[in-house]
């Protein structure tokens, strides 16, 4: 049952992906691509509960590489996302 | 139980915040508040799972997270626009090796039942590929590596054993997850594999590279996700998987080819070569002196830049001159083709940052139709995407592909630092046109030179 669920979550997140990207205005798809990319770091939430439990030597030497690699993947991601969008601006009528 | 809901309902808090984010970017007004809006989702997801009561010990979590956070905004500050390809490949790279190692790591938490075992090798496969794939189109993108397609003899034959190994080395591990012998050769071949499948590229169909490798990196998070049992990594994961798919299928349409054909004609490149027919006649040189005479009585304009105009960094006195133009009235607007530059997007970033507005940035099937109606077009360092051989002749390799018709327009200008065929290899017949003047040199100093003639 359980994978069962997780299939169904899984299929419904691609679909609303899909449907969410489909009608972006090609100005905007580099600032897409890093944000979603930011995005895709997500995968520090895993990394943080193998650093810190403690299982084995290991295993924290993984996932503190690991939770390194995703905080630049995020922090990095989303800043130069912010960055150039920052610059998109709509020139207001005659107001320079 | 209670800190256990709270985590989970959290997590649904973060998605939701990821989807109206994502919402959000697709349009220039909403895009910087959709981002932030992610980034809030993306912290609270963070900050709840640090309350998780298996976690012990917080000094190597913040460790990592120093390191991390330090790089990571020092990089993101200090990045130039014109390098934003490798830049979004890089941080790619690292939330692929971040997968692979959550994957890795999850093999000792817990005694994994045989569904999250083949889940913990597809996140250190899928991982392992982003990594060095993202490694690669970086090195390609910056120039550290040749851009064009490395091919080799045996190549397919090799990436199917290649292929085949892992499939084999991955299904034994699965069956005997105490042989860790077998985890290694999965993590070695995974990285060859990514190594193998970007070297055969060549450095113009890098947009489409990026995209793939984008949703590379959410299908790890993903499947790491499914091997810890975590569902913000699944969700998470998968938006960016399908987003990254979307637009590798925009960018292929752009270039009017399949993705398959995209990912491994860099195998055929090598024996095609030559067959198309020559192109006679003499390119027609002109100075900025002359291109300012035709500019200074032209009443509509069309800019089309391309990654020539990042390499010289000239977004800056394109803006200049526009506004000159637009002072002497004319009419500027700008042509940007789905591909141009290195990355999709790339070259609306560019302009971005020389302030010009994103209103005049015009996609190429709204410019193709009034190209006659344009008295100067203006190629600035794009060579590819103009290139009319792609509606003329039949045996060059991208024909069909759509490109921008600024052979159509009275004159067309074209900045170049030689005659060198573009990134593809290509001759490009538009050269040779009689409509067609050439000002080589450095894009930003030719455009300088013809704004001192307007002064």
């Amino acid at each position: 049952m359980e994978i069962v669920f997780l299939a169904f979550i899984l299929m419904l997140s691609i679909f609303l992906g899909f449907e969410l990207i489909n009608k972006v205005p090609a100005t905007l798809h580099t600032p897409l691509m890093s944000g979603s990319n930011a995005i895709s770091g997500i995968t520090l939430v895993g990394a943080l509960t193998s650093a810190g439990a403690e299982h084995t030597q290991l295993a924290t030497i993984l996932g503190t590489l690991a939770v390194a690699m995703a905080t630049i993947n995020v922090i990095g991601g989303y800043m130069v996302t912010d960055r150039m969008l920052a610059m998109f601006k709509k020139k207001q009528g005659d107001a320079k | 139980m209670g800190i256990e809901l709270l985590v989970n309902l959290t997590y649904v808090a973060a998605a939701v915040l990821f989807i109206f984010g994502l919402k959000m970017l697709g349009s220039p007004a909403t895009a910087r508040k959709g981002n932030l809006v992610s980034a809030i989702g993306m912290f609270l997801a963070v900050v709840v799972t640090l309350l998780d009561q298996s976690i012990i010990d917080y000094k190597w979590i913040g460790l990592g997270i120093v390191l991390g956070g330090v790089v990571g905004a020092v990089v993101a500050r200090s990045v130039a626009m014109t390098s934003m390809p490798e830049m979004v490949a890089l941080f790619n790279g690292t939330g692929g090796i971040a997968s692979l190692l959550v994957g890795w790591a999850a093999l000792y938490g817990f005694d994994p039942n045989s569904f999250q075992m083949v889940t913990i090798v597809l996140s250190i496969l899928i991982g392992g590929v982003t990594f060095t794939g993202s490694l690669i189109a970086y090195g390609k993108l910056s120039e550290r590596m040749p851009g064009r397609p490395l091919v080799f003899g045996g190549q397919r034959i090799f990436n199917i054993l290649l292929i085949l190994g892992i499939v084999v080395s991955a299904t034994l591990f699965v069956v005997n997850p105490d042989t860790i012998a077998y985890l290694y050769i999965v993590v070695a071949l995974s990285l060859l594999l990514g190594v193998m499948l970007v070297i055969p590229i060549g450095g113009a169909d890098m947009p489409v590279v990026i995209s793939l490798l984008n949703s590379y990196s959410g299908l790890a998070a993903c499947a790491a996700g499914l091997a810890i049992n975590n569902i913000i990594l699944i969700v998470a994961g998968a938006l960016v998987g399908a987003s990254g798919i979307i637009l590798t299928q925009i960018m292929c349409k752009a270039m009017n080819r399949s993705l398959s054909n995209v990912l491994f004609s860099g195998f055929s490149a090598v024996a095609s070569g030559g067959a198309a027919a020559k192109i006679e006649g003499e390119a027609k040189p002109m100075s900025a002196d002359d291109a300012y005479y035709v500019l200074e009585a032209a009443s509509s304009v069309v800019i089309v830049p391309g990654y020539g105009m990042a390499v010289a960094q000239a977004q800056h006195a394109v803006k200049e001159l526009q506004e000159i133009l637009e002072k002497n009235g004319a009419e500027v607007v700008y042509a940007i083709h789905p591909v141009a530059g290195r990355m999709p997007g790339h070259m609306n970033v560019l302009l971005a940052e020389a302030d010009v507005s994103y209103d005049l940035l015009l996609e190429m099937d709204a410019v193709n139709p009034r190209m006659e109606t344009f008295d100067v077009a203006i190629v600035i360092g794009a060579n590819d995407v103009v290139n009319p051989a792609a509606r003329e002749m039949e045996g060059s390799p991208i024909y069909g592909m759509p490109v921008i018709n600024v052979d159509m327009a009275r004159n067309v200008f074209v900045m170049k630092r030689s005659m060198a065929s573009g990134f593809a290899g290509i001759d490009n017949p538009l050269f040779f046109k009689d409509n067609t003047r050439m000002l080589f040199g450095d894009a930003k100093e030719m455009l300088g030179n013809i704004i001192k003639a307007f002064g």
